[in-house]
């Protein structure tokens, strides 16, 4: 059960990886936005992470990470052939689908991933699909190819200008929405990243009047509506994100809320990273455990 | 005549109290407060029941334990007896002992207590059923002959292990769904160690599987399989997914950093064992003066657990008096002596953060009992002018749960009511749904263990006429 069955890693510093995990029934099941939970072993934590492909003949799900807390370090330690304790899904709400007429969907960084997975449902809908990814930099970047064959149009941006257009995603955006203001082609945007990038994503398109879809990563434990870690405001109102979402329409989304939620446990996180780091590279025989 | 001398023995025979760990000690651990009682002093314990020809306990029982037999056997020094005669009727003994209301149940009904103490039914019952898991001989009892009908069980909570092990017996294959990583529903999220060592609750799981149960965890049925779906590769199906949904009060400042639901609290600190970070993985905010809004079992918890997270303060901010208070005698007692301050007849009106998104503080209002509502009890209503503020870095919410959507709304034929509670009958389990079947709070709304376990029976019985045909 939750095997993993293939591994790619597609940036050292910081670590992106991909996994494939054997997990059929979530495989057939899971829709475009929604997320699975991972539990690694008996002390670990329940991390969400948006499913970013699956492959229902194979039972294939396929999710990307980056590596920035310890139970993320772990993940990429693993290896082909290893399994996880848990692998929970689909939960969430799938992506409202519908007819659109073009989809501009924004991702940025490890938000590409989620992004290719509502794109290939929206496209198969039979929406128009404009797709912009950008990340920091070149290394950051992957699937450009796999969104390539999805996307009527793509565009490429990084912040550094290592590779392809210069400049951040949301400068596409205002270019693309200019240019569909007249013909009011674009019926929808879809903002995937980090939080602050999703925010600005949301402001770029304000203006223009042109329902923006977000989908929020907020901190969760038990990712079925019991606990609500996830809460959020949208509209004014205090939204459950891992029942009601993770999509909600990102111009009613109050980011700067979100934004401090998230660092709740930035203090804990980094005390875990610190003792993890040290655990692994301790090879000393007092069986500290990696705490002197 | 021989059965007054038998009254007055009784009567001169105080209730035994219970040895526990001292209340100083305990506030800054998650071990079990009390240790039980020693074989000695159970049974001098057992020897004060009269063994009533008609127990009124009895029925006072939800799951109809037969007291005055297992008190009889302890009585007797047949221990092992004692535990399996429980287990007739009670799946779970060793929980109900430590978890039960007996003192609204089955002790408020004893004889002996219309003029003294009466028989320690919930601390005779947690003896036996440690007694017998100490042994380490778990024996079994007769499975009935397979049946070859198939059930699925929603939820591996009170009512469902109790569904699951009853309709096991009959001869039926049960598969339980449980949509956490560890099954037992409240009794391993919500209720703490201290109260319900988790190493219990899972030797009665142990016991379920040992009986032919099978049980399937980390999976969620309305997402990955909805119940219309079970029912194509299932006979009959059980839901029992509990009062999962947290509510919160709707103040200002609620999703300040700092402010818990009694649910998330609760399910770090025990499911995910947050006060072991970061041997686990799971944090937890430790908050230095933590109030908890409720006044319930769940906000003793919550306050309770705040001490042993090393709080140097721990407020339970109440509307009512103490006289209203829904907790037991015994956990607000408990609260109490461990530390725990009672902020009563007072009243949350709004949470107060710092820039960075942080609580500091709660402001509250003093609150006087006017009339009596709906529910008997006094209706408080603010005393105007009185607001003051309680300086906390952290809070819990535990002013109740709500049920959890997740099944009722991924089947559309199953009624609910306005608040979201299935509809089923109170004495079958029946929904509107042939062969499904559902108990528990996700039925009543939040109550207790043995209510849950009391609907679970019933149903058992119910969707075991209905397996056989009849």
């Amino acid at each position: 059960m939750n095997r993993i069955v293939a591994k790619e890693e597609f940036s050292q510093n910081p670590g992106v990886k991909m996994m494939q995990i054997e997990a059929p029934r979530i495989a057939r099941k899971a829709k475009g936005g929604q997320f699975v939970v991972f539990r690694l072993n008996e002390t670990g934590e329940r991390v969400p992470l948006t499913v970013a492909d699956t492959d229902p003949e194979k039972g294939l799900v396929t999710i990307i990470f980056q590596e920035v807390g310890k139970s993320t370090m772990q993940l990429g330690k693993l290896e082909v052939g290893d399994c996880l304790a848990d692998f929970i899904g689909p939960l969430g709400q799938p992506t409202h689908m519908g007819d659109f007429g073009t989809v501009l969907c924004v991702a940025g960084g490890i938000g590409i991933a989620p992004t290719h997975n509502i794109v290939k449902a929206l496209k198969a809908h039979g929406n128009k699909i404009i797709s912009v990814i950008g990340a920091r930099t070149k290394d950051l970047l992957f699937w450009e190819d796999k969104m390539r064959a999805l996307s009527d149009e793509l565009y490429v941006c990084t912040d550094d200008g290592s590779y392809g257009i210069h400049g951040l995603v949301t400068k596409v955006e205002q270019e693309l929405l200019e240019k569909s203001r007249e013909s009011g082609e674009i019926g929808l945007v879809i903002g995937i990243g980090p939080p602050i990038m999703m925010k600005f994503v949301c402001k770029t398109s304000e203006p223009f009047g042109v329902k923006t879809l977000v989908s929020l990563p907020t901190i969760m434990v038990d990712a079925t509506g019991m606990c609500g870690a996830c809460r959020v405001t949208v509209g004014g109102e205090t939204k459950f994100v891992c029942v009601d979402g993770p999509e909600f329409d990102g111009h009613k989304v109050d980011f700067d809320e979100m934004l401090k939620r998230q660092s709740i446990y930035l203090e804990q996180e980094k005390e875990a990273v610190e003792r993890y780091r040290h655990q692994d590279s301790c090879d000393c025989c007092c069986a500290c455990g990696g705490d002197q | 005549m021989a059965e007054e001398k038998i009254v007055n023995k009784a009567k001169k025979l105080p209730r035994h109290p219970m040895p526990e760990q001292d209340a100083k000690v305990r506030a800054r651990n998650f071990e079990e407060v009390p240790f039980g009682y020693s074989s000695e002093t159970a049974m001098l314990e057992a020897s004060r029941c009269l063994r009533c020809s008609k127990p009124k306990c009895v029925e006072g029982c939800p799951v109809n334990v037969k007291i005055p037999e297992f008190v009889g056997l302890i009585a007797d020094g047949d221990f092992i007896g004692a535990a399996h005669k429980l287990k007739e009727t009670n799946a779970l003994p060793a929980v109900c002992g430590r978890v039960c209301p007996q003192e609204s149940q089955c002790e408020s009904r004893c004889v002996l207590g219309k003029k003294g103490e009466p028989v320690a039914i919930g601390r005779l019952e947690r003896f036996a059923a440690d007694y017998e898991r100490a042994q380490g001989k778990m024996t079994l009892p007769q499975i009935a002959p397979a049946t070859g009908k198939k059930v699925a069980v929603i939820g591996g909570g009170p009512a469902g292990l109790t569904v699951a092990g009853d309709l096991v017996k009959l001869g039926h294959q049960v598969t339980i769904f449980e949509a956490l990583h560890k099954t037992g529903g409240v009794l391993v999220y919500g209720i703490p160690e201290f109260r319900l060592p988790k190493a219990i609750v899972q030797a009665e799981v142990d016991y379920l599987k040992a009986l032919g149960v099978e049980i399937v965890e980390s999976y969620v049925v309305g997402q990955i399989e909805t119940v219309d779906e079970l029912l194509e590769r299932f006979d009959a199906c059980f839901v029992g997914t509990g009062a999962g949904l947290p509510v919160f009060m709707k103040l200002a400042g609620e999703n300040l950093n700092g402010v818990y639901s009694a649910n998330e609290y609760l399910t770090r600190s025990n499911l995910m064992k947050a006060y072991l970070f970061p041997e686990y993985d799971t944090p937890i905010v430790k908050g230095r003066k933590v109030a908890t809004f409720g006044g319930g079992n769940v906000a003793m918890d919550s306050s309770r657990t705040a001490l042993r997270l090393g709080a140097e303060k721990s407020y339970i901010i109440y509307r009512r008096s103490m006289d209203e208070m829904p907790a037991r005698d015994e956990e607000i007692h408990h609260a109490g002596e461990e530390g725990v301050e009672f902020l009563l007849l007072s009243n949350p009106k709004r949470l107060i953060g710092n820039e960075k998104g942080w609580l500091t503080g709660v402001e509250c209002v003093k609150m006087e009992l006017g009339e009596p509502d709906e529910s008997g009890r006094r209706r408080p209503v603010e005393v105007a002018g009185s607001e003051f503020i309680v300086e906390v870095d952290t809070v819990v919410v535990a002013i109740g749960n709500g049920p959890n959507p997740l099944v009722p709304s991924t089947t559309p034929d199953l009624k609910t009511n306005r608040w979201g509670n299935i509809e089923a009958d109170l004495e079958t389990g029946a929904t509107s749904m042939p062969g499904v079947y559902a108990g528990g709070d996700i039925v009543t709304g939040a109550a207790t263990v043995i209510q849950a376990m009391g609907a679970g029976k019933k149903a058992a019985a119910a969707m075991h006429d209905y397996l056989s045909g009849k």
